[in-house]
């Protein structure tokens, strides 16, 4: 009999990634695993790696990791394809990481157009720390640092990271996407394809942001954190391409 | 033998150029050890720009300095705020066009030469420290005239036509300096 | 004799960083060390280097980090209070052992600090340059002709350790201009070589086929940590030997300066002229401020060293710990200190001197 599926090379054989049930990290990096070795880059791909539940990607991946400092994945990319051009270099991070601690370094990159790929998780949360507010948390949404819930006087709205790098000109690729069903899922394979074919076409910035579930953190079990994303998450951030200029949507 | 001298004046008469152009010279026309230290800090007030420039045969210690040996002043400020510093038996430049204050010390030697007006004479106004400096060689010998006459060509290298000009300038304030050498 | 040429001390530590093979700078610009970056602005596309403006310190220094990563030879420079943005950066690189070159050209503090030059960050350079505890071998240049030497080599040093190498200048030695002869330039054969023998250790994370993979870990996790600081450790116990220090008329002086960088050379001159008196003055001038010349302190004959003058442009002292330390109060130390962008000047140092001189001769 054929052999139809297999566990993509970009992943290591028999290591347990660690995220927990009913997480969404685990199809990410499945997703990005897939397509590089699809591309055929596989041994050119080149990881920065956030810090919080990205962090647990390291021991998962097979290919080359550099972990970084509490947001700054995109400057150490700055530094990393600047240095070596011909490889394919994409940071991972969550939104902590990325719009909170690093968004000077996110916008600033993306700002340059950097020719790399950004691969945004964005739950509404901190994972790893325990359910502190994110920068994404919603307005209502309870989280250790916020115990009563996110209050928009108090602690601003949720941000929009998408539609704050869609002001800028130089990005090439924005998108944002879930992978709440396997339409999702084949859908959000495409956008980090053309990611990462932006950066072989040397055309720049490009970023996938994934809206995904915490059940552990939201306090639901996956199913019902799935309803939740459905129907609050992505009521705030809406899916959709916010930049593509091969497509002429700027 | 340890040469410290400043240089100072207003933001826009050349006076770090003037420093360098006799920093650089020596660098490349003598073994000597030399120094430039642009103003920086505590000495610099209301636009005043100023620089140091020492020349020794023997290793340089601080590059700034208040025990001078020369002291170059381009305006009056400059002439009040720094004549303390020059050494008794020191050698006082003034640029006498604009610092017209009687000198308050009869221990330092004063040399001085209109170099504003000249500059204004020469069409050439901008030269009023290329001059100045050639009040300086002329009169110090701190190094040969023909090495900040090459020093002048590099400087102007994007600009050939001012070369001559400057060299002109040069020359004038040279001839100034040996009139004034004892 | 190889030619003289009179270069400003920031450029020529850019330039000693070309000729060393640095082709990444990244920095941000604070005075006084802007003709850093400037000249590397300009320097870099004729190297085929890479030069990037980055949007902060915080930024700059990690990019440093993912080019070091990346088999790079990097560098950047900052000043004080840029320097304390560069901690993160500086432990992230000494964790993953990653070879980069800080300059920090010293300005004033605490806090933002006059923008004139001092000598206000002695113990965050020797002692902690970021968390965790790490080391660094800091050279302290004097001139400017050291400057660039001193560069120069420490790209030698951070490759031979896989550790980060600082710098330590300030405000004076950036700013001034000074003859120098500069080293040769590094081939493109011998840099291809450089990052090709960083390759084989299979530690640039520049892509490899899957089961070759390099990582780059700063701290790794569970006992690997523990592993990693022993091993940084056993690293630390080999630089006795890269202690350098400069002894100048010590064997029979009776009073002995201490000053690094722009201090000792103010010192040195006022140790001529106390010599030129017939005062028994000498010198002692760390050119490695880590590792420290203690043994050369602690080695004095204090039958005939009646007293220290520890100079420092730094209110208050702070290499003085490290001369305490070695000294273990067998003469007596005094001070002669400014601050905040005030320079010191041969005067005040004879003024302290000659206080020292009256107390203890």
């Amino acid at each position: 009999m054929d052999k139809v599926y297999k566990r993509t090379l970009g992943i290591q054989e028999g290591v347990v990634s660690g995220f927990c049930p009913g997480c969404m990290h685990g199809t990410a990096h499945k997703l990005v695993g897939e397509v590089v070795e699809e591309l055929g880059k596989l041994d050119k791909l080149v990881r920065v790696e956030g810090v919080g539940c990205c962090g647990l990607g390291q021991a998962y991946v097979s290919h080359d990791t550099i972990i970084a400092a509490h947001g700054r994945a995109c400057a150490v990319a700055t530094g990393v394809k600047r240095c070596s051009p011909d490889s394919l270099v994409y940071t991972y991070q969550g939104d902590g990481d990325l719009a909170s601690i690093g968004l000077d370094e996110t916008v600033s990159a993306a700002n340059r157009g950097e020719n790399f790929t950004v691969i945004f998780i964005n739950n509404g949360i901190y994972g790893m720390t325990g359910g502190q507010m994110a920068p994404t948390t919603l307005i209502g949404m309870k989280a250790t640092t916020a115990p009563f819930g996110r209050k928009a006087e108090e602690h601003g709205y949720p941000m929009h990271v998408c539609e704050v790098l869609a002001q800028l000109k130089a990005p090439q690729f924005l998108v944002r996407t879930t992978v709440d069903t396997p339409q999702n899922v084949i859908k959000t394979r495409k956008y980090i394809k053309q990611a990462f074919q932006n950066q072989i076409d040397g055309k720049g910035f490009s970023l996938v942001e994934i809206v995904t579930t915490c059940p552990t953190n939201w306090g639901f079990t996956p199913k019902d954190s799935i309803t939740f994303l459905r129907e609050n998450m992505l009521a705030e951030f809406p899916v959709g391409v916010y930049r593509d200029k091969d497509a002429g949507i700027e | 033998m340890e040469r410290n001298i400043m240089m100072a004046g207003f933001g826009g008469q050349g006076v770090m150029t003037m420093g360098k152009l006799l920093a650089e010279a020596t660098c490349e026309a003598t073994d000597l050890k030399v120094s430039f230290f642009p103003s920086y800090g505590a000495a610099m007030r209301g636009g005043t720009a100023n620089c140091f420039v020492v020349i020794s045969d023997d290793e340089i210690g601080a590059p700034v300095c208040y025990n001078l040996e020369d002291l170059i002043v381009m305006n009056g400020p400059s002439l009040h705020a720094f004549i303390k510093n020059v050494k008794p038996g020191g050698n006082l430049f003034i640029n006498s066009t604009i610092v017209t204050d009687p000198i308050e010390r009869d221990d330092v030697t004063v040399i001085s030469a209109p170099v504003t007006q000249m500059a204004i004479d020469l069409k050439n106004e901008k030269a009023l420290n290329v001059i100045m400096l050639g009040v300086y060689v002329g009169y110090t010998e701190a190094v040969p005239e023909e090495v900040i006459i090459k020093g002048i060509e590099h400087k102007f290298e994007a600009k050939p036509k001012l070369i001559a000009p400057n060299v002109d300038a040069f020359m004038k304030g040279v001839e100034i300096g040996k009139a004034q050498r004892k | 004799m190889a030619e003289r040429v009179f270069m400003k001390g920031c450029e020529a530590i850019a330039e000693a960083a070309v000729r060393a093979g640095c082709r990444f700078f990244a920095g941000y610009p604070i005075t006084p060390q802007n003709e850093i970056p400037e000249y590397m602005a300009r320097r870099q596309p004729e190297v085929g280097g890479v030069f990037v403006q980055g949007e902060s310190e915080v930024a700059s220094v990690n990019m440093l980090y993912g080019a070091a990563a990346a088999g790079a030879r990097a560098m950047s420079s900052s000043s004080s209070c840029g320097i304390s943005l560069y901690s993160e950066g500086i432990s992230y690189c000494a964790s993953a052992r990653l070879p980069v070159v800080v300059v920090n050209v010293q300005r004033g503090g605490p806090g933002i600090g006059a923008i004139q030059p001092a000598q206000q960050d002695y113990f965050q350079a020797t002692k902690a340059s970021g968390n965790g505890g790490f080391k660094m071998i800091v050279l302290a240049p004097a001139t400017v002709q050291e400057c660039v030497d001193m560069v120069y080599e420490s790209f030698e040093l951070a490759a031979r350790d896989n550790n980060p190498v600082l710098v330590l200048t300030d405000g004076v030695i950036g700013t001034m201009m000074e003859p120098v002869v500069l080293p040769p330039m590094k081939s493109d054969e011998e840099l291809a070589a450089l990052k090709e023998s960083f390759k084989v250790t299979g530690r640039a994370c520049i892509g490899h086929p899957v089961g070759q993979r390099a990582t780059c870990f700063p701290g790794s996790v569970g006992t690997g940590q523990e592993i990693a600081n022993k091993e940084a450790e056993k690293m630390y116990a080999t630089w006795d030997k890269d202690v350098r220090v400069e002894e100048y008329l010590v064997d029979d002086a009776e009073i002995i300066f201490a000053a690094y960088g722009i201090s000792a050379r103010i010192s040195k001159a006022v140790v001529k002229q106390l010599r030129a008196e017939g005062i028994k003055a000498g010198m002692i001038r760390p050119i490695t401020v880590s590792p420290f010349p203690y043994d050369t302190f602690a080695n004095l004959d204090f039958t005939k060293v009646k007293g220290i003058l520890d100079v420092e442009m730094s209110i208050p002292a702070q290499m003085r710990f490290d001369v305490d330390h070695a000294v273990q109060g067998r003469c007596p130390i005094q001070e002669c200190r400014r601050s905040g962008g005030q320079l010191l000047t041969n005067d005040q140092v004879l003024e302290a001197a000659r206080a020292l001189i009256k107390e203890v001769l």
